[in-house]
């Protein structure tokens, strides 16, 4: 598919599934620990007033990474409207 | 009748002679941040909780009393709340420790409570998950339920208690509900291991084996546990190790590093499939016992973000609570401290009167009371400060203020959870570099507790103060020069603070940027109780922690500004003028002289190195104006203009009362924030570089500009 985009670049306010994350690296592990990982649904919530971090909603709770960390994570984005 | 399983095996190592049934059980209490976990222990143990540092680390170890349904006492180890086992910072490395055992400091708990936010099972059972692989018995509260079905959450709790298999307390901890079931639990003999099981990646299983083998051979660790260690040494990315804990033995780290090798080469991920394949357990569970009806519209917390973090609104709501705490510490403060200020003088005076005359009696007055109390009266303001911050966390604000200023924060390669430690040094660097704990990157937090006493905190106003009255008269200067001035000085020591932070990010404490994954949790109305708990905790903590060497500090202090006596009957003026301070003022003089400082100056240095607040009236004695802890510095300001240097120029010029004040900015001149920081990083290395380099800067910067302003012919 071709719809399948950096994290950081997700429009806010829309859906997305994770596909890919880094396979090493602190950020990577933690993300997956927080329950970021391939195959779960995930929203862009908004993003801090200069752009960075990122706010996602994932698993029915928030959480904060930044944008050089979201660069990393490939995600595809969901079609079916909200 | 429990089977053996059901019954593990007293820690002998540990406990030798009381069986595991006669000896009341400890208890500790894991969980995620935010979900309530102190609530829990505070409404458990309610005051009869101690508050101590592990030792060798600057994690606080908590430890309270309960009571059993039939009144006998349990401990509960409250441990720092975590998301996962695999460490990343002391904190978390210290929860890991203490339940794996690895602490000899800290016995193995007999059994953990799980507590976790039911509004978001799924994340919190990720923890969950790893703490039932330990093989202790268990208990999992449910906690917020309330919240969770105002969520329009539907919980199966039967179905979670039976999948697995221990027991479920649905719990409204800040309403104590749930408690009373929960203590009944707590009291149960026969509390039975979870039967929770899931199956190891099958690319990972073998290691798994290899290294629990190793781990009950070579490291002495019960069978359970060692599979809980092998798991967890496989998502530990570069272990975090802190002191006091014991180490691996080699075979088991040799085992570790093959297993590592061979992996990398086959490009097997081995940490990922081991998370994904516990969250595919949490998600099949999640399923059977979360009934989830569908949430209409944004939440509360949604709602109340849209403006808070507002790329507009959100600097006026930032800008709106700090200025109510400033406004609060500088007001509200003023009353106990002037309360405080008044008793200890009263002290000093019914002492002095009680007690014969004499070196003990002036060492217990002008010594340990004036200077303990000198710190003392600052207790109101540091307690504000404790109760703002609580107050600032525990509603969730905190998370929202790292959130803004991580970016700006990240351009000198701090994080924003940096941003309110350094914030909150404006009024007094002591709560600041004590809330530095919620940093979770080392490197990060010890830059942060470096610069934080650069920001100008409230001790330096009436440094400031009486620098601006002597440098500007008041009837030739308009009222916006002075506070121009003052503002100035506060951007100079908050420029200076993230000029180091940069500089030693750069250098000395060189790391990978600072990661922001962190939590958003959803705002919750703070409860008091807790919030006023945990700043009588803090400041509780501060005295015993900085008690000592402030009275130590101040004694010496005493001591070198009363001593060699002077024979015959003499002024303080003349006594401190012929004391150690006097002659180590006259032996500074070269190295103050291109600052355009006397060695009269240099008493007031040496002896504010207490705090900055003490040279105003340091300055009073050397200049002969007995009095000036009064607030009107007018005869004071008067004997400053008069002062001159023995050649008949004048002392205090312009240009000498600004490169004091930059002075004041830049020096490290208080032993109470020199004593916090040799508390939280445990050493004197670091405490002394900080004095060391933040004093060095300000004799460079003054020479710089009183040499300059010379040339300028100022």
């Amino acid at each position: 598919m071709e719809s399948t985009i950096k994290l950081s670049q997700l429009a806010i306010g829309s859906k997305a599934v994770v596909r890919e994350l880094p396979r090493q690296g602190h950020a990577s592990l933690r993300l997956r620990e927080m329950g970021v990982l391939p195959g779960v649904a995930i929203t862009l919530v908004r993003t801090a007033p200069f752009g960075d971090p990122l706010e996602i909603q994932v698993r029915g709770y928030n959480l904060t990474l930044r944008k050089s960390e979201a660069e990393q994570v490939m995600v595809e984005i969901s079609k079916a409207e909200t | 009748m429990p089977g053996p399983a059901h019954h593990p095996q007293p820690f002998t190592s540990q406990r030798q002679a009381v069986p595991a049934e006669r000896r009341a059980p400890v208890y500790a209490l894991v969980g995620n941040p935010n979900c309530g976990k102190s609530t829990l222990f505070n409404a458990l143990t309610g005051l009869k909780q101690k508050v101590g540092n592990y030792p060798g680390v600057t994690v606080e170890k908590k430890t309270g009393t309960t009571y059993s349904q039939h009144g006998r006492p349990i401990t509960v180890i409250d441990l720092p709340g975590t998301y996962s086992l695999a460490a990343r910072s002391p904190d978390e490395a210290i929860v890991r420790d203490v339940l794996l055992g690895r602490r000899t400091d800290t016995a193995q708990p007999d059994r953990i409570i799980c507590i976790v936010d039911a509004t978001n099972l799924e994340r919190n059972l990720y923890l969950v998950h790893q703490v039932l692989d330990l093989g202790r018995p268990a208990i999992l509260v449910l906690n917020m339920m309330d919240l969770a079905v105002a969520a329009g959450l539907n919980l199966r709790v039967a179905r979670l208690e039976h999948e697995l298999g221990i027991p479920v307390i649905p719990c409204e901890a800040a309403n104590g509900k749930g408690i009373l079931e929960l203590r009944l639990a707590m009291s149960r003999t026969d509390l039975p291991l979870s039967r929770h099981h899931w199956d190891i990646p099958a690319p990972i299983a073998p290691a798994v084996s290899e290294l629990q083998a190793s781990l009950i051979e070579n490291d002495g660790k019960q069978p359970l546990i060692a599979r809980a260690e092998a798991l967890l040494l496989l998502t530990d990315q570069d272990v975090v190790r802190v002191a006091g804990s014991t180490p691996l033995s080699d075979v088991t780290a040799a085992i570790l590093a093959g297993w590592k090798k061979r992996w990398e080469g086959q490009g097997v991920d081995w940490s990922g499939t081991l998370v994904a394949s516990r969250y595919e357990a949490i998600s099949r569970l999640c399923a059977e016992v979360v009934l989830r009806a569908a949430r209409t519209g944004p939440s509360v917390s949604d709602r109340i973000d849209q403006v808070v973090v507002h790329p507009l609104w959100a600097w006026l709501v930032l800008g709106g609570i700090m200025t109510a705490l400033f406004l609060s510490i500088f007001t509200l403060a003023e009353y106990p401290m002037n309360w405080i200020d008044g008793e200890v003088a009263a002290l000093g005076t019914w002492v002095k009167g009680a007690m014969p005359p004499g070196d003990l009696r002036d060492l217990f007055t002008d010594g340990a009371i004036a200077g303990v109390g000198g710190i003392v009266v600052f207790l109101p303001q540091i307690l504000i400060l404790f109760f703002f911050l609580g107050l600032l966390e525990s509603t969730g604000y905190m998370a929202r203020a790292a959130f803004i200023m991580d970016r700006l924060m990240s351009r000198v390669g701090l994080n924003g959870k940096s941003f309110i430690p350094l914030l909150g040094s404006y009024a007094c660097a002591i709560p600041g570099i004590m809330a530095t704990r919620t940093i979770e990157d080392a490197k990060d937090r010890l830059v942060t507790i470096l610069v934080a006493p650069l920001m100008s905190c409230s001790a330096r106003l009436p440094v400031y103060l009486l620098m601006i009255a002597a440098l500007l008269p008041a009837d030739r200067v308009s009222v916006g020069a002075k506070v121009g001035l003052m503002l100035l000085m506060y951007a100079l020591g908050t420029a200076g603070a993230f000029a180091f932070a940069w500089l030693f990010k750069k250098t000395l404490l060189k790391g990978e940027p600072p990661l922001m994954i962190m939590e958003l949790p959803p705002y919750r109305l703070p409860r008091l109780k807790d919030v006023l708990l945990h700043m009588l905790e803090r400041a509780g903590l501060f005295l015993r922690r900085a008690g000592t060497i402030i009275l130590g500090i101040s004694i010496l202090l005493w001591f070198l500004t009363t001593h060699p006596k002077t024979s015959g009957d003499v002024t303080t003026q003349e006594q401190i003028a012929h004391s150690f301070a006097g002659m180590a003022g006259r032996a500074l003089e070269p190295v103050i002289r291109p600052l355009g400082f006397d060695w009269r100056i240099g008493i007031g240095l040496i002896s504010s190195f207490a705090a900055r607040e003490v040279f105003v009236s340091s300055m009073g004695v050397v200049f002969g104006v007995e009095d000036s802890r009064g607030k009107d510095t007018t005869p004071l300001r008067a004997a400053l203009r008069q002062a001159h240097w023995p050649g008949g120029a004048p002392l205090f010029t312009p240009l000498v009362c600004l490169t004091l004040m930059i002075y004041y900015v830049f020096a490290m001149q208080c032993m109470s924030t020199i004593a916090v920081v040799k508390r939280e990083t445990n050493s004197w290395r670091w405490p002394l570089f900080q004095t060391a380099y933040m004093t060095g800067a300000a004799w460079l910067l003054c020479l710089v500009v009183y040499q300059a302003g010379r040339a300028l012919g100022l």
